[in-house]
């Protein structure tokens, strides 16, 4: 079974839903520390969850980038390992320069909480495999620094926004790196893996951790 | 200890919401005169050891701001 790091932050919040999320992946759920200087043994893939990690101080996901297990995870990273950043965990991607832009605050200057379109802007990278460039899922996001600020051409787009309301250059939900295996999105997949909150959308981004 | 003042703000060009939100709410109050509003931070370090506008600066490149979206500057008080 495959085993999958979800990082925990001072802050974190959404890291129960994430596991739950991995289980129902059919994969191993493990909790890595902030402070630890190395993931879990036999870790697959890493996950870093939403919230507010740090109490979102200085920037959103600033103080958690220079956070100890951060090393651990630019080397899995640089390894070619799977690691997905959701919301807060985006952020802290960005921050670490494991991918490319930064979040800032919202063009709505509020905290914006629901469903959205996404668009696949990019079928070739492992986050998006089951899906056709064009397709659409449905994904909620709730954030208040989700305006993705970058070059989109020096950054793989994964996910458009149908309706750009949060301001993101290029409409940008979601990005990977270069090689394709870090992946970073404001919109929580771990919120629509069961058809009972709607959408079991978030599954095939997911499956990411685990192909 | 010595104090120094680091000043963040957002690059020009970089779309500042809070800003504009800021100058919007001063014209409907009557503050006709105002143009552009920018929102940024002041950071107010108190630094032993030498060259301590040195060691701000190298603190900003590595955390205080972040260059993609930031600028900053540092004066010694």
């Amino acid at each position: 079974m495959r085993r999958v790091a979800v990082l925990r932050f001072p802050g974190t919040l959404d890291h129960d839903s994430a596991m739950r999320a991995v289980e129902g992946l059919g994969a191993a759920p493990v909790e890595a520390w902030h402070a630890d200087a190395e993931l879990p043994g036999g870790t697959d893939a890493v996950l870093l969850p939403g919230g507010f990690s740090y109490g979102d101080h200085l920037r959103c996901g600033a103080i958690a980038s220079r956070a100890p297990i951060m090393a651990a995870v630019r080397r899995h990273a640089e390894a070619g390992g799977r690691v997905v950043g959701i919301c807060n965990g985006f952020q802290v991607l960005c921050e670490a320069g494991l991918l490319p832009g930064a979040l800032r605050r919202n063009a709505t200057l509020s905290f914006v909480c629901r469903q959205m379109d996404l668009e696949v802007g990019d079928a070739g990278t492992p986050w998006t495999s089951g899906l056709e460039t064009g397709a659409v899922i449905s994904i909620p996001i709730k954030n208040n620094e989700g305006a993705w600020y970058g070059d989109p051409a020096g950054a793989r787009v994964v996910l458009r926004y149908r309706d750009n309301l949060l301001g993101s250059t290029d409409a940008v939900a979601g990005v990977a790196n270069e090689a394709g295996n870090v992946m970073g999105l404001m919109p929580h997949p771990e919120e629509a893996c069961d058809a009972l909150l709607g959408s079991t959308d978030g599954q095939l981004v997911l499956a990411g951790l685990i192909s | 200890m010595t104090q120094v003042i680091v000043t963040v703000m957002p690059k020009q060009g970089v779309l500042d919401p809070q800003g504009q939100a800021v100058a919007g709410a001063l014209g409907q109050m009557g503050f006709g005169g105002v143009g552009e509003v920018r929102i940024g931070k002041r950071i107010e370090l108190a630094i032993a050891g030498d060259d301590p506008a040195g060691q701000a600066r190298a603190m900003c490149e590595q955390l205080l701001a972040n260059a993609l979206i930031e600028d900053y500057s540092v004066e010694v008080a």
